[in-house]
């Protein structure tokens, strides 16, 4: 599960996977739409190895 | 930008710096502790606050008035590559979630307040612990000052020119900085933070509507990079996209060893608090890819400005009635307080510890 944090640094740090105009969501060229999203996508890949673990140590 | 003063305006912004000046002196009050004279209750608010406290907190200090001023006037400047930020913003979380909490649950333990304090306690090496310090302390002075041109900004705006208004609101947040410890800017973090986001969300929806939508403010800003040249633009050129990586992930380790960070990290209650704040504070990282786009809708504004950090001041100034501009400076000059005051607090926790009490008085006994 831990391999999850990962996928942001991958998805954000390789930068030539999205530095693109094309296709535009709502008016906002590629390059912005797509970092944008992997904020909401990272807070959930975060509450997955949360939830993942166990509750013991919660303190 | 014009020096007539803004009376709405500054009225406005009066009032606010009002309410959470009488807000810093209340908050010594707020959820006091038993031990007044530990450094824990000054430094760290006594170590208890929990997951909503350590989100305002922590969002109040990291994402600070030079953000809302200096991003966008970067992305303004030189387009895409000011976006770094964002990227640096969403890979810090993964990390916060990994290390943090070890790092919570160790100088819980044994009741350290600051990163030196961890460092000589973990290595016994009093030359490491100083290095620490000092690199805290040094790395934090210029984070105070970009605060200081965050405020001033935004009051060079409503016409006041001169120092004296900064000088004036940055000793009144010493006094009741003093006098309350953390858990001034801890308490003032909720206004700032609800007026911030207010701001914000009213510019990303009002002035694109005003401007064309959000196509016609990326396409006037790709024109003002077509025309101005050089390594600008709504895209990377290829040799900025190393840098660019690099940047944030240099800015993402780096973010959370700043002594403000770390001292929001070390006042939370526990380290679930910190691993619930790494799935929440993203909610400030997409605010902060919204304000960068202020940089944009000033070209699409057609605003221009002598210095790139005039932009967002510029842009509220010409879209919003002066009542709601003084409402914007307001929550950046705030925005200011807020870090400015917990940078202070990291920096004197690390001076007072690992270096005056280690070096200057070493057989002085009580934590404080």
């Amino acid at each position: 599960m831990w391999m999850l944090l990962l996928l942001p640094f991958v998805g954000l740090l390789w930068v030539p996977f999205y530095n693109f105009l094309e296709p535009a969501l709502f008016g906002f060229p590629f390059f912005y739409w797509y970092q944008l999203a992997w904020v909401p996508i990272s807070s959930l890949l975060i509450w997955l190895v949360y939830r993942s673990q166990p509750h013991d140590e919660a303190r | 930008m014009t020096d007539q003063i803004e009376w709405v305006a500054l009225s406005i912004f009066i009032f606010f710096f009002l309410l959470v000046t009488v807000m810093g002196f209340v908050a010594a009050r707020w959820k006091a502790g038993p031990v007044n004279e530990h450094l824990d209750e000054w430094g760290l608010g006594g170590r208890q606050f929990g997951t909503w406290i350590t989100w305002f907190l922590v969002g109040g200090d990291f994402y600070t008035a030079y953000t809302v001023i200096a991003v966008p006037a970067l992305v303004y400047a030189v387009g895409a590559y000011g976006f770094f930020a964002l990227p640096y913003t969403i890979i810090v979380y993964p990390f916060v979630f990994a290390v943090m909490p070890l790092l919570w649950k160790v100088a819980h333990r044994a009741g350290y307040v600051t990163a030196a304090d961890v460092v000589h306690g973990t290595y016994g090496s009093r030359a490491l612990e100083l290095a620490v310090a000092l690199t805290g302390i040094v790395a934090t002075m210029p984070y105070i000052a970009l605060q200081l041109v965050g405020m001033g900004t935004v009051i060079k705006a409503m016409g006041l020119s001169g120092e004296l208004p900064i000088v004036a609101a940055f000793i009144i947040l010493a006094l009741y900085t003093y006098s309350s410890g953390l858990r001034a800017p801890a308490l003032i973090a909720f206004v700032k933070d609800i007026m911030i986001y207010i701001v914000v969300l009213v510019a990303v929806v009002i002035v694109p509507a005003k401007l064309g939508g959000y196509a016609a403010v990326f396409a006037a800003a790709g024109d003002a990079f077509a025309a101005k040249g050089g390594a600008t633009g709504l895209i990377l050129k290829p040799e900025q996209m190393l840098p660019y990586a690099t940047l944030a992930l240099g800015s993402a380790f780096a973010a959370f060893m700043y002594p403000h960070t770390l001292t929001g990290v070390f006042a939370a209650r526990s380290a679930d608090t910190i691993r619930k704040n790494a799935i929440l504070l993203p909610a400030y990282t997409l605010l902060l890819g919204l304000i960068a786009l202020l940089g944009y809708m000033g070209h699409a504004a057609r605003i221009t400005v002598a210095t790139p950090n005039d932009v967002v001041p510029m842009l509220f100034k010409t879209l919003f009635p002066s009542w709601f501009a003084g409402f914007s400076f307001s929550a950046i000059a705030i925005g200011a307080l807020v870090p400015a005051a917990v940078m202070s607090i990291g920096a004197a926790n690390l001076f007072t510890r690992n270096v005056w009490k280690s070096y200057v008085i070493p057989r002085h006994q009580p934590c404080r």
